[in-house]
């Protein structure tokens, strides 16, 4: 082919060309074929966009300005909360939103004086929202007044021509029929948080409700639901002309929970003013029956939007009522914890049950005088004794034989120091010290005068409500430790079971046979009998089981400065029944309660006890028809 | 190499100017679409980009150094590293915008299924050039269908539908060019029709819901249905002489998804009108054409296969994303040549017009 050096000199002479060139005549024809097609398509673009831009141009450039087609969210209505005998827990409400589109009024400044006005509010209040979402999209309605009356609504309605912008919403609102009843389970809703909508996937947009704590948050996925959405055309004002097109939301699930209503208005009552928690298990499952923490909160102050002065006021109590003490609170767990110890005590084989000690009063230790709580001792006893009598000199002594380390193994294997597991968010843990915490922690050697503290549930040991509450379930069952779970079903709207769940066996406590009947037996003495230290918790006609605690707070002389109670002492008492087969397991503590466990505590727990068993142990209440009057 | 004079003479300079005045309006817009009103000076995405169109410059006028002959040769090499590359996009890939498409190579983020387009290309060019008969039957469209299969396949799961479907039209181009009887083609659809329902079980939800809402938009209204209005709006309400440079309001009201990407041209129409969008098209048009004269005037059918087939690449997707922007084709993920914001795409693009120029270049030089 190198024969055609000259080429260019013959340019354009087509025989030469073709008889040179390796190409057959049927693909010229094809690519001469693909020009008429890549003209004739790029026609039909032309026509299209001709028919768009020029016979369609003037109608779209008038739902361009001010962007006439909207999407307006539908949001969906949260599942609905049951407690386990099907009463309302958590429901929703019909409820109005003023919203306000600031494209759409030509001058803020009139629009929001004149709103102002209809609602009966200063005007900065109105201006403040505004000022809150940032990342709007242009155009997308920003809440100015969450829940408005029903004189609000007609103001809004009749002059709706003076207000330019403004629209009404309706949605659903949370509504909790109890008030602050188990709030701190419940937990509260409020607008979807900047950071939240940032979350990848989350398909959120602002001003979306979403669970903020507790069951609403931990369960928020199931709960929420799947808002709608209608496309609407609007006039010049934003007000809606017609819908074009929509999709219909699909409200969330529905939560039955194990919580036992009726068990938990009684732990609630009893409670009363103090500052405490109360958690009641089933021991067989892990299902919580109650869950209580006082001071509490209403969650429905949430659901309509919380005020700025109602918040600073929850925030600043100095009783934190929005903290949950059950499962945040860390308390130094007293003399309940000498059940651990007892364990330790009998499983390890070190001491065994003849084994008693004498009891003077108190204890000389490493030059420093340890007190028995019984000024006058509790003379020769053995470690049944020492727990139905809460012996601090028998324990200190037991302490001392097994040293931290085997105490902190055992404590664990009874849930301390670990999460439980439960499906609430900042769930704390507790401590449990052993030698390698304090070299980690202090960077000192242990002490073995601190054992002596350890023992009898003082010193760097705290333990939560729920922690406590396990621990008598797991004492109770003979040592299995379930994850505590307070929801027994999820259910779709059409009522269809979503999810059952199931109990979840956590870990063995791996004790030896005979171990907690032992133990159990002394719980039952400490309640059962006179000399008993709890006998103000005995239920007619069942055996109950039980171990109070009082417990010095520690915090030392600045935290009592700053608050008079801090040197006031806790009161515990973990408590199941009936002592052989148990079906519930119970924590109560009084925070600063300044008694005795068994004084303050134990009544607290007698009442929950008793109302669960005095209505029956599968309580049959008229739930079912309650529920279908609904 | 000593530069041959008789390329310079024969320089094809209609080709890369219209890819440049098409380029320098996509910049425009991409400025447009990402412009922040108050700020100074050019926006991150527009700088970018004119990075990328210096890049693609580079490369373009690169590839003109050797002679496209040698791509003939190379072509499995270069279809093995561009499926290569694309294999490896799940294994070292980046996610972007809920898919993982990319690969990062120092400060650039690459894009292989847009290079795969370009291999695919020269490499159904090479099979065909050998092809002795006149008449290719089912047999030789065998190795086609399997090189463009097994990149689609795996470009879908990333997922990628848009690319994936510009690999499965320029197979189609290149079996039609090619020379295969459209009894053939229509003994290959056969089963693909059969498979269908198969490989619509495979597509992702979203892409699903994308061909559903195009045969139906009604059928989300809230997502791509409104984008598609959204869209259309912005078009029509360009009117015939457009809003204006930087005064369009859809797209400034953050309604379009995607705006200086693959509804860039939503962006331009709204800004330019009827006017600016026949010219625009116009330009595209013209650049094919020359395209398809400089490949019915190449000297081998290896050259003219390359130049129909990058043809057909930009052609597709002008015609698909111009075509879905306007609401005559499903929402895909198919970028404007040389206009939506991407430095692969400009990237690949600009080589690819560097190859028919290449061929046009050396119609009259015989050396091999």
């Amino acid at each position: 082919m190198g024969r055609r050096r000259d080429s260019d000199l013959h340019d354009g002479d087509p025989s030469i060309e073709v008889a040179a060139r390796d190409v057959p005549a049927d693909l010229l024809g094809r690519a001469g074929a693909a020009a008429v097609a890549v003209v004739l398509l790029f026609a039909l673009i032309g026509v299209r966009l001709w028919y768009l831009q020029v016979v369609q141009g003037p109608e779209m450039r008038a739902l361009s300005e001010s962007n006439r087609i909207r999407l307006v969210r539908v949001p969906a209505a949260r599942g609905i909360v049951y407690d386990r005998h099907g009463e309302i827990l958590i429901d929703n409400r019909p409820a109005f939103d003023a919203v306000f589109v600031p494209e759409d009024a030509r001058g803020h400044t009139r629009t929001l004086h004149e709103l102002a006005t209809y609602l009966g509010e200063p005007e900065t209040a109105v201006r403040q929202a505004l000022h809150a979402p940032s990342r709007r999209p242009p155009y997308e309605g920003i809440v100015v007044r969450r829940d408005l009356d029903w004189p609000g609504v007609v103001a809004l309605e009749t002059h709706q021509l003076d207000l330019p912008g403004v629209t009404l919403q309706v949605g659903p609102k949370r509504y909790y029929p109890y008030g602050p009843l188990a709030a701190h389970l419940l937990g509260y809703v409020g607008e979807v948080s900047e950071r939240d909508l940032g979350a990848a996937g989350s398909g959120l947009r602002p001003g979306d409700v979403v669970g903020k704590s507790s069951l609403e948050r931990a369960w928020d996925a199931e709960l929420r639901g799947t808002s709608g959405g209608e496309q609407v055309e609007v006039d010049a004002l934003g007000r809606r002309v017609r819908v074009l097109k929509e999709e219909p939301d699909t409200p969330g699930d529905n939560l039955t929970l194990t919580l036992d209503l009726d068990l938990q208005e009684v732990a609630e009552r009893a409670l009363g003013a103090a500052a405490g928690a109360v958690v009641a298990l089933d021991p067989r499952n892990g299902e919580v029956l109650v869950l209580a923490s006082h001071p509490a909160y209403d969650p429905n102050v949430f659901a309509r939007g919380v005020q700025r002065d109602e918040w600073r006021t929850l925030v600043q109590d100095r009783l934190h009522p929005l903290s949950d003490r059950a499962v945040q609170g860390q308390y130094p767990p007293g003399s309940t914890f000498k059940v651990a110890v007892a364990t330790a005590a009998l499983d390890s084989g070190l001491i065994g049950p003849s084994w008693s000690v004498f009891c003077g009063g108190g204890l000389q230790f490493g030059g420093h005088y340890f007190h028995c709580w019984r000024k006058g001792g509790h003379g020769t006893v053995s470690l049944h004794d020492a727990i139905v009598e809460s012996c601090d000199v028998y324990f200190y002594q037991a302490g001392e034989r097994l040293g931290v380390d085997l105490i902190a193994d055992y404590a664990r294997r009874l849930g301390l120091g670990l999460p439980t597991g439960i499906r609430l968010e900042h769930e704390k843990t507790g401590t449990i010290p052993d030698t390698q915490w304090k070299r980690k922690r202090f960077g000192q050697p242990w002490f073995a005068g601190e054992t002596l503290s350890v023992a009898i549930g003082q010193g760097y040991v705290t333990a939560t409500p729920l922690q406590m509450a396990q621990l008598a379930a797991v004492v109770a069952n003979g040592g299995i430790r379930y994850r505590p779970h307070y929801v027994m079903r999820v259910e779709g709207p059409d009522g269809a079971v979503k999810q059952a769940v199931e109990p979840e066996v956590l870990s063995d406590a791996h004790v030896r046979p005979g171990v907690f009947e032992q133990i159990r037996s002394a719980m039952r003495d400490v309640v059962m009998t006179d000399r008993g230290t709890a006998r103000k918790a005995r239920v007619a006609g069942i055996e109950v089981a039980g171990k109070t605690g009082t417990a010095q707070a520690v915090g030392g002389e600045a935290a009592a400065k700053r608050d008079p109670r801090a040197r006031k002492d806790h009161a515990w008492f973990i408590a199941f029944a009936p002592v052989e087969h148990a079906e519930i397991a119970i924590a109560v503590l009084v925070e600063h309660a300044g008694e005795h466990g068994g004084t303050v505590a134990a009544p607290i727990a007698q009442q929950v006890l008793e109302r669960y068993f005095t209505r029956g142990a599968a309580p049959p209440p008229p739930a079912q028809e309650a529920h279908a009057d609904r | 190499m000593p530069i041959d004079r008789r390329l310079l003479r024969h320089f094809e300079w209609t080709l890369p100017l219209l890819a440049l005045v098409v380029s320098g309006t996509g910049i425009a817009t991409v400025y447009s679409a990402t412009y922040v009103p108050g700020s100074v000076g050019l926006s991150g995405f527009t700088l970018r980009q004119l990075a990328s169109l210096a890049l693609g410059l580079g490369g373009m006028v690169a590839v003109l150094a050797f002679d496209y002959r040698r791509l003939d040769r190379g072509a499995a090499l270069v279809y093995t590293l561009a499926l290569g590359a694309v294999l490896l996009v799940p294994v070292l890939g980046r996610i972007g915008g809920g898919s993982r498409r990319w690969i990062r190579i120092g400060p650039m983020s690459l894009q292989p299924s847009e290079f795969m387009k370009l291999a695919l290309v020269i490499f159904l060019a090479h099979h065909f050039a050998r092809l002795r008969d006149v008449r290719p039957g089912l047999r030789d469209a065998v190795v086609p269908l399997v090189a463009a299969a097994v990149p689609a396949v795996v470009i879908l799961a990333q997922p990628d539908l848009g690319s994936a479907a510009v690999l499965g039209f320029v197979l189609l181009t290149m079996l039609v060019l090619g020379g295969l009887r459209l009894r053939v083609l229509g003994a290959m659809a056969a089963p693909i029709a059969v498979l269908a329902p198969f490989l619509w079980r495979h597509l992702k939800p979203y892409q699903q819901r994308r061909i559903a809402t195009f045969l139906d938009p009604d059928t989300d209204p809230l997502g791509a249905g409104y984008h598609i209005i959204q869209s259309k709006i912005a078009v029509g309400s360009g009117m015939t002489w457009g809003k204006g440079f930087l005064q369009g309001t859809q797209n400034h009201l953050n309604f379009l998804p995607e705006h200086h990407t693959d509804f860039i041209f939503s962006v331009f129409a709204e800004e330019w009108g009827f006017v600016g969008c026949v010219v625009l098209m116009v330009l595209y048009l013209l650049l094919v054409l020359r395209g398809l004269a400089i490949a019915q005037r190449a000297r081998d059918r290896f050259g003219i296969l390359l130049c129909l087939g990058v043809m057909s690449v930009i052609f597709w997707q002008v015609v698909i994303n111009v075509g879905m922007v306007t609401g005559l084709l499903p929402v895909v993920g198919i970028p404007l040549p040389f206009f939506s914001y991407g430095g692969s795409s400009m990237l690949c693009l600009l080589i690819g017009v560097g190859l028919v120029m290449n061929v046009a270049m050396r119609r009259y030089t015989m050396r091999r």
